[in-house]
């Protein structure tokens, strides 16, 4: 493919005061492909996201959004993109229906145009019986999917989604990948940002790991997968004395005495467990629970940081899906009455 | 389309938005109508008997006054409307999208205009229904829609800058609050003459004063003279100040 890049970003920086959130980020994403930042909480995947999306403006580097670039011409970026950020922005005293009405309008979209486009979201996201109903009676999850709706009407050819699925059921998880899909599908390029390893293998094309503002791996998911051997079984044995046979038996892994449990290096697969179980059975050591363990977003992380993203050293204590809202006032504002 | 009609149809639907919000939550279009109702019976008929104003009724010495403290109440709805749009993070939303860039405050500042009027004209009827006997004549009066219109217009653009700067609807309300007692600092319910000399020197030069006597003297079916034009310069520059203040703030909001 020749066409240029949907998204291009070099050299981005930004910080919050002494607070480096952004530390040179490169990257590309071609048109038509789903894009998949994945990072811990308080990497900057909101910042990254409010920077693409013209909310908020880079110290330096380059960035560009559908062949615009974001500080220079951010109409134009808008005019291109739809954004559905981690929190949900939708008009909680209007109906689903009107909140998609309203943003129909604003998109200058003719009335029946509006309409028909309406009457399809409404379908596609389930909200059909809710339509009428004032948002602020929505579940945590409606809200969500009218908010995903609200960023489609007006056809974006870049789409950007802030944690999509964060408090989402898993239907209503499904229905989300469908939809990515769907779009991508459609030729439509799809940014999005999660903290699920699990997630990005199922919609990505392309995976970036962002971690303290850098990026530190880039690929599709299987790349990124054989770089990542976090594979395990773990097996809980009844008493110590088990736990001693089993750790001299598979040849002196580290076990965590306290739980009785040990972690064996694995790829899950029928055959390596059933030669594992053997073993032990031939010692007649007695196991209590097994379970396997497949990759995700911590076996990544240790694999390419050497740590467990939640031992983050210099996070501050404001940030995490508990932060209720980014949008109050920061350092840079004037000081609020 | 032109940038005219692209503004015009963007305001148009962020102002169906707000009226929206009035008739799904009418307590604010009550509360505007009802507290300078409670105010004037207490005024009028509870210290009303205190109060001697030179030749003339109480009654009709308080209506403009009335009419200001629901300009006020107005400032505190406007500027929580505004600042629980930033908390909601609609206003980020519409941030990117290609739409006019102040419509959502245009639209906010037409839909309180809108209230304002509805209330003040309600508030004037109930003025009537206890004893108020205007004796403007269609001139006069015109006169007195104008100014409150424009009075309210101003007072709008404020509330808007209020509520983008303190960006939280429990700030807006306290901040807005202020507004609510600047009638009881004016010429509005009692004449300044009446007050100590150190009050006076604020209460004589303060906009609510003027804008009180112009309209007492329209719906008296006098001239204002020169006071009228005081009361419009005060509108036109807080209109222009909160239009600019506004703008700023919601730049400064994109610049994080
Ligand atoms: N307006 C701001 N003022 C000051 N610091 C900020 C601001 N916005 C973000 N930060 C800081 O930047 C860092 C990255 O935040 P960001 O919201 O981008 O993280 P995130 O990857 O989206 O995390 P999460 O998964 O929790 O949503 C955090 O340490 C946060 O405290
Ligand atoms: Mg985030």
């Amino acid at each position: 493919m020749s066409d240029p890049p949907a998204i291009s970003v070099a050299g981005l920086r930004k910080a919050y005061g002494e607070h480096t959130v952004l530390d040179g980020v490169d990257l590309d994403v071609a048109a038509g492909s789903v894009f998949c930042l994945l990072g811990p909480n308080g990497a900057g995947k909101t910042t990254m996201v409010r920077i693409m999306t013209t909310l908020a403006r880079a110290d330096a580097g380059q960035v560009r959004v559908a062949g615009h670039d974001v500080a220079e011409e951010p109409d134009a970026v808008r005019a291109a993109i739809g954004v559905t950020g981690q929190f949900s922005a939708v008009d909680k005293l209007l109906t689903g229906e009107e909140n998609l009405v309203m943003m129909g309008g604003l998109h200058r979209l003719a009335g029946a145009e509006t309409r028909r486009r309406t009457a399809r979201l409404l379908a596609r996201f389930d909200l059909e019986d809710a339509a009428r109903r004032p948002v602020a009676t929505y579940s945590g999850g409606m809200v969500r999917r009218l908010d995903l709706a609200m960023s489609l009407i007006g056809e974006p050819r870049v789409l950007f989604l802030d944690e999509p699925t964060a408090g989402l059921d898993p239907r209503s998880r499904r229905t989300m990948w469908q939809v990515a899909g769907d779009l991508a599908a459609g030729g439509v390029t799809v940014f999005l940002t999660t903290q699920y390893l699990e997630e990005a293998d199922e919609l990505a094309d392309r995976i970036a790991l962002l971690d303290h503002g850098r990026l530190v791996a880039e690929g599709t998911p299987d790349e990124l997968k054989r770089l990542v051997s976090g594979g395990h079984v773990s097996l809980r044995f009844p008493d110590e004395a088990s736990l001693a046979a089993a750790v001299s038996a598979v040849g002196g892994l580290p076990a965590d005495r306290d739980a009785l449990t040990l972690r064996i290096p694995s790829d899950g697969s029928v055959a390596s467990v059933k030669t594992l179980l053997g073993r032990l059975d031939e010692q007649a050591i007695n196991v209590k629970t097994l379970s396997i363990h497949t990759p995700d977003l911590d076996d990544v992380f240790l694999a390419l940081t050497g740590r467990a993203p939640d031992q983050a050293p210099d996070h501050g204590p404001d940030h995490g899906p508990d932060h209720t809202s980014d949008h109050g006032p920061d350092q840079e504002e004037a000081a609020t009455p | 389309m032109t940038a005219l009609t692209l503004t015009l149809n963007d305001s148009s639907v962020m102002l169906r938005r707000v009226l929206r919000h009035t008739t799904r939550n009418p307590a604010t279009l009550i509360m505007s109508v009802l507290l300078p109702a409670i105010l004037l019976l207490l005024l009028d008929f509870g210290f009303g008997g205190a109060i001697r104003i030179p030749g003339g009724d109480y009654i009709d010495y308080l209506v403009p006054g009335i009419v200001l403290m629901g300009a006020g109440y107005s400032v505190s709805a406007t500027a929580v409307a505004v600042a629980t749009d930033i908390s909601e993070g609609i206003i980020d939303r519409f941030r990117t999208m290609a739409i006019s860039r102040t419509a959502v405050l245009t639209g906010h500042v037409v839909g309180s205009l809108l209230r304002g009027l509805i209330g003040t004209a309600l508030v004037m009827l109930i003025a009537v229904a206890v004893g108020f006997r205007p004796t403007a004549d269609p001139l006069r009066w015109l006169g007195v829609l104008g100014l409150t219109a424009l009075m309210l217009f101003a007072i709008a653009w404020v509330a808007a800058a209020i509520g983008l700067a303190t960006g939280t609807p429990a700030g807006a309300a306290g901040f807005a609050g202020l507004f609510q007692i600047l009638p009881f600092l004016s010429g509005a319910f009692v004449p300044t003459e009446t007050m100590p000399g150190w009050l006076q020197a604020f209460t004589a030069n303060q906009p609510m004063t003027p804008i009180a006597s112009t309209l007492r003297a329209l719906l008296a079916g006098e001239s204002p003279g020169d006071t009228a034009w005081v009361a419009v310069a005060w509108c036109c520059a807080a209109a222009l100040l909160g239009y600019l203040g506004a703008r700023r703030a919601y730049d400064r909001r994109a610049s994080r």
